[in-house]
């Protein structure tokens, strides 16, 4: 990579560059409007090319334009109005309802009134934990592909402690459990990291390797070992003990539930440990220029392994705050691949915590909006995932955003992230 | 050019939104018809097997009975009660989730939404809930006839089956199909030798193990044939198709399968199936639907017989020149007196 290249010419300036805190902070403050103008249009883009899918494969819209051109194009306006509207309503709820609900006083209308917009944030809790165990590692130039892996150890752990121990206090067992599913993906991360540190294994393949042992561990463990009883071999845990369960705090249909707090709280950790503290400052020194930093006196090997295990506990970490706040036992189908879109959400989030709060905040949203689509107008939920999928393309080549709607290119280097370890170590 | 762009964009969408304002207001009709909702496990709506079956009950109620159906995918766990808390919200009449992960979830709702109905298909609650009917199949009924035609074919006098685990679901086949031999010996004096199964001795039954490791099926098929069987009847979902391309490579022996009519779902091995003990979760979820419309809605379980076509044997295809016509006109007969009651397989 030019990395390398432009190391070895001015080694002197790469360390200083890396030393002295980097005025990134200021900057970002300064740019606000510019740096969220590529993600906002990517979004509105992904919007549009969306609702195009939406027409282009209805049949009622195919019936209406053999009628003719204008009917054809109403009607495609309606059904991707109808589409848009009930995405909106399912994901945020439906501001006349809410208004008429709160009027009449109902509880149980209040609740379902305001429960789609709560929902989102129950939607977004696990992509919260994982797209920061995504960016964690990005930060520290590893590609941490293994978060679902790690995930589910995290989840068997947390859903172990959930349900064998009985008679601890809520204060003490809730806790316990939590910190069972962070040490168990910390423990998953921490082989790939040893390994990477101590042989120079990569990262990417070890992770990945990972996985597949974690979901044929879990697998055995949820038909074996630790299989409900009378469930007659299918891979299922017990319910977990009421103890164990984080709280949610209203009544049924609502879900929100303290674990979204709990993922706010831990963003801003991490924002605090990676950009307020010299740990953190030689993480990201190790992340964007490991030789520099070696040079510069840092550990590599230190810097690597911590950076895996912080990684894991936070992908443990959703996956036990799905068992304990929402599931309340554990199955096979437990994730829906949170690992793997985690990767693209730190990359939209530009792999800092409160960018992937926000890219949490989109994906849980358009997730939970495509529940009331799909039930309205018969629309796959897939479509969000192809609405997702341009919307990261986009983010990820910010030049066809600029091209189409003609923005200037920005005068600084934009910030990339250089996962180092492609090639060479 | 860039604010040309922008105000385009805003405009489009302007107009989208009024034209979708319009749209819903119009579309607010009075609905008489009971409005049918299945929520499917993660395997999906397509997964041609117990999520689309009964699906395909849905879809036969609207065309037949004009009901009104809807579906929801899920993705995971999560999703499970999510989706349920979305048709509690859209009001439907009858909610039907499928299979035994989503039972915990079925159950809950079910309890905090009393006036809705629900039915949850392969699965049954003890003690029952008032308004969830489960939806259960007396698989043995036609893995008894399935039995009698695998002794009636037979060329070694031996047959095989195996088993994913040593669970009821998959032992009532095989209970079934071994009673359905030894009717066969009775009626004919034959001495025909069911190999991995045996009702008498549950332990010494022959298991996989496992749902979805189709090497392990296909060894216990190649030391079934070893012993001489040459009909087998896999009761272990895909496993079975590991047994069935070993029995393929064989080239010397059939096979039944399970579920599904496996001509139709798995026509690669068309020229080896022999039949099918079919589980129709269609028939049985048009049932429940019709017990809505008619008001007879009532919780507990609702069990696929013969008689209501909730389980049958499949035609023999391609393959029926392998039965003699008197023993088709036999098996026409059992499965008669099955309906009838004179006949029990249990």
């Amino acid at each position: 990579m030019s990395e390398a290249q432009t190391e070895k010419k001015d080694l002197g300036q790469a360390i200083l560059k890396e030393i002295i805190p980097p005025p990134e902070e200021e900057a970002h403050k300064k740019s606000f409007w510019k740096s969220i103008s590529i993600p906002a249009l990517a979004i509105l883009t992904g919007l549009l090319i969306g609702a195009l899918m939406i027409a282009a494969t209805s049949s009622t819209v195919w019936a209406a334009f053999g009628e003719s051109i204008w009917r054809g194009f109403g009607t495609a306006f309606k059904e991707i109005g109808t589409a848009y509207q009930a995405l909106f309503t399912g994901a945020l709820g439906d501001p006349v309802r809410i208004v008429r609900a709160l009027g009449s006083g109902d509880a149980k209308e209040i609740r379902s009134a305001l429960n789609p917009f709560l929902e989102s944030l129950v939607q977004s809790t696990p992509y919260i934990f994982t797209g920061l165990a995504v960016a964690v590692g990005f930060r520290s130039g590893l590609f941490n592909i293994g978060v679902e892996g790690q995930l589910f150890i995290g989840a068997a752990a947390a859903t172990y402690v959930g349900y064998s121990i009985t008679g601890l206090p809520a204060f003490i067992h809730m806790p316990l459990a939590l910190l069972a599913g962070a040490l168990g993906g910390a423990f998953w991360a921490f082989i790939p990291g040893y390994l990477k540190a101590k042989t120079g294994g990569h990262e990417v393949i070890n992770t990945i390797m990972m996985n597949w042992i974690a979901f044929r561990l879990t697998e055995w463990l949820l038909s074996g070992p630790m299989s409900r009883p009378g469930s007659g071999g299918m891979p299922l845990s017990p319910l977990i003990q009421k103890s164990a369960e984080i709280p949610q705090f209203f009544q049924a249909p609502i879900r929100f539930h303290l674990g979204f707090i709990i993922a706010l709280a831990v963003a801003w950790l991490i924002h605090w440990l990676l950009f307020k503290t010299t740990w953190g400052l030689n993480l990201r020194t190790v992340g964007t220029n490991p030789r520099a930093a070696k040079y510069a006196g840092l550990s590599t090997t230190k810097s690597i392994i911590t950076a895996m295990l912080i990684s894991g506990a936070l992908a443990g970490t959703a996956g036990a705050v799905q068992i304990l706040a929402v599931n309340r036992s554990m199955a096979l189908g437990l994730s829906s691949g949170y690992g793997f879109d985690s990767i693209a959400l730190a990359l939209i989030g530009n792999n800092t915590p409160l960018g992937v709060i926000l890219a949490s905040l989109l994906f849980g949203t358009l997730r939970n909006g495509a529940t009331r689509m799909m039930v309205v107008s018969a629309i796959p939920i897939d479509i969000v995932d192809v609405i997702q999928a341009i919307i990261l393309m986009f983010v990820a080549a910010p030049a066809i955003i600029r091209a189409i709607y003609h923005l200037k290119k920005p005068k600084k280097e934009e910030t990339t992230i250089f996962v180092s370890g492609w090639g060479g170590k | 050019m860039n604010k040309r762009v922008i105000t385009l964009l805003s405009l489009l969408i302007v107009v989208g939104m009024l034209l979708a304002a319009c749209g819903t207001t119009a579309t607010e009709a009075p609905a008489a018809k009971i409005k049918v909702c299945q929520i499917t496990d993660t395997g999906g709506i397509d997964d041609k097997s117990f999520n689309a079956t009964a699906w395909k009950g849905i879809e036969d109620a609207i065309t037949q009975l004009g009901i009104e159906g809807k579906y929801l995918e899920s993705k995971e766990v999560a999703d499970y009660e999510k989706n349920l808390n979305a048709f509690v919200e859209e009001k439907c009449d009858l909610i039907v989730t499928v299979g035994f992960l989503i039972g915990d979830a079925t159950k809950a709702t079910a309890e905090a939404n009393p006036d809705i109905k629900f039915s949850i298909v392969d699965y049954a609650y003890d003690p029952a809930v008032p308004n969830i009917v489960g939806q259960v199949f007396n698989t043995d009924e036609a893995a008894f006839l399935a039995g009698y035609l695998a002794a009636g074919v037979t060329k070694t006098g031996k047959v095989g089956t195996f088993g994913g685990l040593p669970i009821p679901t998959v032992t009532i086949f095989m209970d079934g199909f071994a009673k359905g031999v030894a009717k066969y010996n009775e009626v004919k004096g034959t001495n025909v030798e069911v190999l991995g199964w045996d009702p008498a001795n549950p332990d010494s039954g022959l298991f996989s193990m496992s749902f979805d490791d189709q090497q392990k099926g296909r060894e216990l098929a190649v030391s079934l044939m070893d012993e001489g069987a040459d009909i087998i009847m896999p009761v272990a979902g895909p496993v079975g198709l590991g047994a069935a391309a070993a029995i393929k490579e064989r080239g010397n022996a059939y096979l039944i399968g399970v579920d599904s009519d496996w001509f139709l779902t798995s026509p690669e091995y068309a020229d080896i199936t022999l039949t099918s003990v079919m589980k129709l979760m269609d028939a049985t979820t048009m049932q429940v639907i019709k017990s809505v419309i008619d008001g007879t809605f009532q919780g507990g379980v609702s069990v696929g017989t013969l008689a209501n076509n909730g389980v049958a044997l499949a035609p023999l295809h391609n393959l029926e020149s392998l039965a003699s016509a008197e023993l088709l006109a036999e098996i026409e007969q059992l499965k008669a007196d099955i309906i009838a009651g004179t006949l029990s397989v249990k």
